[in-house]
């Protein structure tokens, strides 16, 4: 899923500053999942947001609403959002970047009364796994070429610091990684995996250089699926 | 000859070499490394050009070489993966070889977080094997790696760092036999302190006959104190220093710590000298170049062999 941390209060304050009618938009998908954007942190930022103007005499007023997935039109297409969404002066999102993008571009097609305001509450860090109670880590980098099924299933794109091919580098240690103490070292990971597994022969032979264009070095990616157009 | 460079043609002749290190100003001032090369010239038989080691920015390992082969000496280029995507390298490759430079150590690069600007955004396009086979593609095959072909001549002789101290420990010979694979010339370890796990890592190359397929070249570094030794025990990666010789060091009282580590590392160059396949000594002296010429008459590796 995609994983999201919301921004500090004082960075989302500063950028309503001036606003009177304020829309918290928060997501049901992915960063529902991960508690950065969900129903309840909508409330949460609400109620900070209504605090604050109150503590410094503003007269704002701040709605939530709540939808499935700001990243499709299909639940963005809601008469009440839309409405909603007409009424405010901003729509604070708490969507995923591209959700926050999704739905400014959603909103500003749609309403033809001027440019409507769409931004981000969070910061989105990383494409990752649930890997404990409130905890998340990035599995994946979306480099368009996957390489699991030589690396035991582990990705060393995405978790070795210097995404080698050719790895462990020369600071590993006890199975960790250098930058860091907390961070498992992957290719210590991918070898002893591959190894139980009797299958070290995978990356016995030099990997070559890696194709990037089907990463973000390539460029804007898009895909299209002709079967499935109507 | 794969370059015809003194470091090559020494090691070809079965000469026991000795590299030194260098590393490069926090600027463009020349005396600096004119200075150091002073030192080190004479006593070694090439010199590697650190490349931002640590992440930390300084001249050019490319300038810097052209300096030293300006002050007759012969350097080693090292290049990272961390800074360059591969049109670069190949571009600075190019540059180092109209410079002159024979030399050149394939490196990963410590990750930017340790160094000057951890806010700066990696490269990693291509990893130090690739960049092995990369520079031996370009010289072998004459070609860049898109396959067009090089104007003029290329030559390299082409090294790559090894790390038996790191883990997992039964696979670092694996990734050696990997870098020669790829295609390396000569390999300088990291330095050694622990020699009964570097006897181990030895004996495992030796079985796999990679010494008779690459020369390898034993790293060390003096310990200057008690305080350095622990530092660097506890944060340099890849270093593990036994606790004997740390007690050795403090043994020696007040004063004579740095004359101890000297001592040290002239014992331990002897018995590196005997340990099968070792074709030389790459001595990391760092920010403590004034002492290599004691350091190599000391060893008994005056004078150098002249071709």
């Amino acid at each position: 899923m995609i994983v999201g941390e919301r921004k500090p209060f004082s960075e989302i304050l500063s950028m309503v500053d001036n606003c009177s009618k304020i829309l918290i938009l928060g997501c049901g998908s992915c960063v529902t999942i991960c508690m950065a954007g969900g129903e309840e942190e909508v409330k949460i930022l609400g109620s900070q947001l209504r605090l604050a103007f109150r503590r410094n005499g503003k007269n704002v007023e701040v709605e939530e609403f709540m939808a499935l997935r700001q990243c499709d039109d299909e639940y963005m297409d809601d008469p009440v959002l839309i409405e909603k969404v007409k009424e405010a002066d901003i729509v604070v999102s708490m969507a995923c970047g591209v959700g926050v993008q999704h739905a400014s571009t959603f909103f500003n097609k749609i309403i033809d009364e001027g440019l409507v305001r769409v931004v981000p509450a969070l910061n989105t860090t990383f494409m990752g796994a649930n890997i404990g109670v409130g905890e998340w880590e990035e599995r994946c980098v979306g480099c368009g070429d996957c390489v699991l099924e030589k690396t035991a299933g582990i990705c060393p794109i995405t978790r070795c610091a210097k995404s080698l091919l050719n790895g462990p580098c020369g600071g590993s240690f006890d199975g960790k990684c250098e930058i860091s103490e907390d961070t498992e070292c992957a290719w210590h990971l991918i070898i002893e995996r591959l190894n139980a597994l009797g299958e070290l022969d995978r990356v016995r032979s030099v990997e070559p250089y890696k194709d990037w264009r089907p990463s973000h070095s390539g460029g804007l990616r898009k895909t299209v699926r002709e079967d499935a157009k109507i | 000859m794969k370059s015809g460079s003194n470091l090559e043609r020494l090691l070809e002749k079965g000469e026991f070499v000795i590299t030194g290190e260098l590393g490069p100003p926090k600027g463009p001032d020349v005396e600096v490394v004119k200075e150091k090369a002073a030192m080190l010239k004479g006593n070694v038989d090439a010199v590697n050009i650190t490349d931002n080691q640590t992440a930390i920015v300084r001249m050019s390992s490319i300038a810097a070489c052209k300096i030293l082969i300006e002050e007759g000496l012969e350097p080693t280029m090292q290049m990272v993966a961390r800074d360059r995507n591969r049109i670069a390298m190949m571009s600075d490759l190019f540059g180092a070889a109209a410079f002159g430079i024979k030399n050149m150590l394939c490196l990963s690069g410590d990750h930017q977080s340790f160094g000057s600007h951890p806010e700066a955004k990696n490269v990693f396009d291509i990893d130090s094997i690739q960049m092995i086979h990369m520079v031996k593609t370009m010289r072998d095959e004459h070609k860049v790696i898109c396959g067009e072909e090089i104007e003029g001549d290329f030559k390299m002789f082409i090294g790559a760092a090894s790390n038996p101290f790191a883990d997992p420990f039964w696979y670092r010979v694996h990734r050696l036999a990997k870098k020669v694979e790829a295609g390396v010339d000569f390999i300088q370890t990291q330095c050694i302190y622990d020699m009964k796990r570097f006897r181990d890592f030895m004996k495992q190359a030796v079985d796999m006959g990679l010494h008779e397929k690459c020369k390898i070249l034993a790293g060390v570094t003096p310990l200057k104190s008690v305080g350095m030794a622990r530092y660097m025990a506890a944060n340099v990666s890849g270093i593990i220093i036994p606790e004997e010789t740390i007690e050795r060091l403090r043994g020696a009282g007040k004063g004579n710590v740095a004359a101890e580590g000297i001592k040290i590392l002239c014992e331990q160059i002897q018995e590196l000298r005997e340990i099968e396949g070792i074709a030389g000594i790459h001595l990391m002296a760092i920010e403590w170049e004034h002492k290599v010429p004691e350091i190599v008459k000391m060893a008994g590796l005056l004078p150098r062999p002249k071709l």
